[in-house]
């Protein structure tokens, strides 16, 4: 028998629902909004929900004092390039590990996994020595490396999931039909993983261009991404609310606008495998 | 042509031996059946034979000639999988080109032999479609018309019907063999349902643990079992076993004899016992009947319309004609 929904439970589920997508979103709006305050708005009490004073200047100001194109660059390059490379590290590992598993895979599997458990604080002296006795500090290169290093756990264990999804009997019947390995590989197996690279790659940019603590330790000016442009907003000079969320809200649009576009592979990258 | 010959071939995982030395011949246009209980080999013994696991020892000729080093693309054999194993980014239409355009056939030819197999399989309306979008019967002849359009010198198959509901299969099995009267090409056809192999088959393989229990016609091995494994596993319902004081009159360990061989009788018989459960199919009634005396379950199978019920004493008979004899090792005397 179908469980019977009654139209109060539809309701009821219906408004819990907005209410916590809406506490979810509040931040974000609140910040937006924020952007398009005065300072003495941003800070009145009680605070002003949309009949402020609507101004741009906060974002003319953030313009004038910071170079925004720079670290917005610098943001797409580290975030962009360390997941490049992270793939192209992982695919084959992945493939690997899926299709021709050895005794140990798993136990490689929980290795690297294991490696994002420990607190990053953990290493970074050793990192930060390293990177300043080799000359990265500072430097979009060495940001692009630590941030690799980082998430090649997570991207080895999203696509080896992927790739456990497809069978291995469509393999062997590519191989009965007469496929050589670049065949199976361009005809067969690629067109069935790129829904997965894809939405990896989505998730890794998303996670790398968001990354704060690497990015603003090893940075000051050159190889800054945009976490720390809206860090540099936020202690010297007092707060000045409205000048920072201007700031975040330039920080995470691109992210935003990405984010929107690819929602349908995102989630499918998330919760790919859960269901056949 | 498609003869295949196996020689002493052997196969090992690590240290297990799934697989002991093997001798096998299939001839040209044959439809040879592998069956056994899960596990006992006949799969890998297919995967063999196609090339997509490498034999440990011995040989595999294929027309005569060595094939123990081939490429599975090389040995010109077509394989249909229990998952179908279609390609699910490709339309039915280049599912079934895909061999061909591996072959490099030209793009006329590749039209013509999909249009034949398309009409001969019922899938000219559904060529444009991806496996998604089609039934698991519709799939199932996809993939064996992928097959087909290769011209292979032998079909395999693996438990194709097995992911298939009760009347598909049916049908499905009619259309398996009504294919191989059509196109007599070798086919190798595994499965752990014997009904399958004794209404396909020209010539069963029974195998338990890698080993080659009986080879022959299904008639051979219904009426002819060489031993009690094969006694049991051919037929429906199995075989009743019946060891001690009956047997030895039969100078026999062990003496087998059929559910549609025993007669049921409600006031005389060799053996007593009480009706179980009936299993009424309409044309038959299979009775369980709980003999006395230690001898067990024994099935019978009686005339659909006859009158028994739980708990009625019964009476059977083996017919003596019918009676198969076993020695202690099992082997058919």
């Amino acid at each position: 028998m179908a469980r019977r929904v009654t139209t109060r439970a539809k309701l009821t589920n219906t408004i819990i629902a907005w209410f916590v997508g809406l506490t979810i979103f509040f931040p974000i709006l609140w910040t937006f909004l924020t952007s398009f305050k005065t300072e003495g708005d941003a800070v009145a009490i009680p605070p002003k929900f949309l009949d402020f004073h609507w101004t741009l200047e906060n974002y003319i100001q953030v313009n004038d004092r910071s170079d925004y194109l720079l670290h917005f660059w610098n943001s797409v390059v580290i975030s962009v390039g360390s997941t490049l490379i992270g793939l192209a590290i992982a695919i084959p590992a992945a493939w690997a590990m899926a299709f021709v598993p050895g005794k140990r895979t798993k136990d490689v599997l929980m290795w690297m996994l294991s490696t994002k458990m420990m607190p990053a604080v953990g290493v970074l002296v050793p990192i930060y020595l390293m990177f300043k006795n080799t000359g990265l500090l500072d430097t979009r290169i060495g940001l692009v490396i630590i941030l690799t290093l980082i998430d090649l756990p997570i991207i080895v264990w999203m696509l080896f999931t992927y790739f456990k999804e497809i069978p291995g009997e469509i393999l062997e019947a590519a191989r009965m039909d007469g496929a050589t390995l670049r065949s199976e590989i361009l005809y067969v197996l690629t067109p069935m993983a790129i829904p997965g690279i894809a939405s990896t790659f989505l998730l890794n940019v998303i996670l790398a261009w968001n990354e704060a603590f690497w990015t603003l330790l090893l940075t000051a000016a050159n190889a800054a991404p945009l976490t720390a442009f809206i860090a540099s907003f936020s202690a010297p000079e007092g707060l000045f609310y409205a000048k920072l969320s201007a700031a975040s809200t330039m920080a995470i649009a691109p992210i935003l606008i990405l984010g929107w576009f690819s929602q349908k592979q995102l989630v499918r990258g998330l919760t790919f495998g859960a269901v056949k | 042509m498609g003869k295949i010959s196996l020689k002493q071939v052997v196969k090992k995982f690590g240290e297990v031996e799934v697989i002991p030395p093997l001798d096998l011949e299939i001839e040209d246009g044959e439809f040879v059946v592998f069956v056994g209980p899960s596990g006992c080999g006949k799969s890998t013994l297919l995967r063999l034979i196609a090339g997509l696991e490498d034999v440990s020892d011995g040989r595999i000729e294929i027309d005569g000639k060595d094939a123990t080093d081939l490429a599975p693309a090389e040995r010109r054999l077509a394989m249909v999988f229990q998952s179908y194993a279609l390609y699910p980014h490709m339309t039915v239409r280049k599912n079934i080109a895909f061999p061909l355009k591996m072959a490099g056939v030209d793009h006329a030819e590749q039209e013509r032999r999909i249009a034949s197999a398309a009409k001969a399989l019922n899938l000219t309306d559904y060529l444009d479609r991806r496996p998604g979008q089609l039934s698991g019967g519709q799939r199932q002849r996809v993939a064996i018309g992928r097959a087909i359009v290769r011209e292979p010198a032998a079909f395999l198959f693996d438990e194709p019907l097995s992911n298939l509901d009760a009347a598909l299969r049916v049908g499905m099995r009619l259309e398996i063999t009504e294919l191989h009267h059509r196109l007599a090409t070798t086919m190798i056809y595994v499965t752990h349902d014997q009904v399958e192999a004794m209404t396909m088959a020209d010539k069963i393989v029974v195998l338990r643990a890698g080993v080659v229990e009986q080879v022959g016609s299904p008639l051979e091995l219904y009426r002819t079992p060489q031993n009690l494994f094969v006694a049991g596993f051919i037929g429906s319902p199995k075989m009743n076993f019946v060891t001690g004081k009956d047997a030895a009159a039969h100078d026999a360990h062990t003496i087998g004899v059929r559910p549609e061989h025993v007669k049921l009788s409600k006031d005389t018989g060799h053996w007593a016992g009480t009706v179980g459960v009936s299993e009424h199919l309409g044309s038959d009634t299979f009775v369980h009947v709980e003999t006395e005396g230690g001898l067990g379950l024994m099935t019978v199978r009686v005339d659909g319309e006859m009158d028994v019920h739980h708990g009625d004493r019964v009476f059977l008979t083996p017919e003596e004609d019918k009676i198969h004899r076993f020695d202690e090792k099992g082997q058919r005397l």
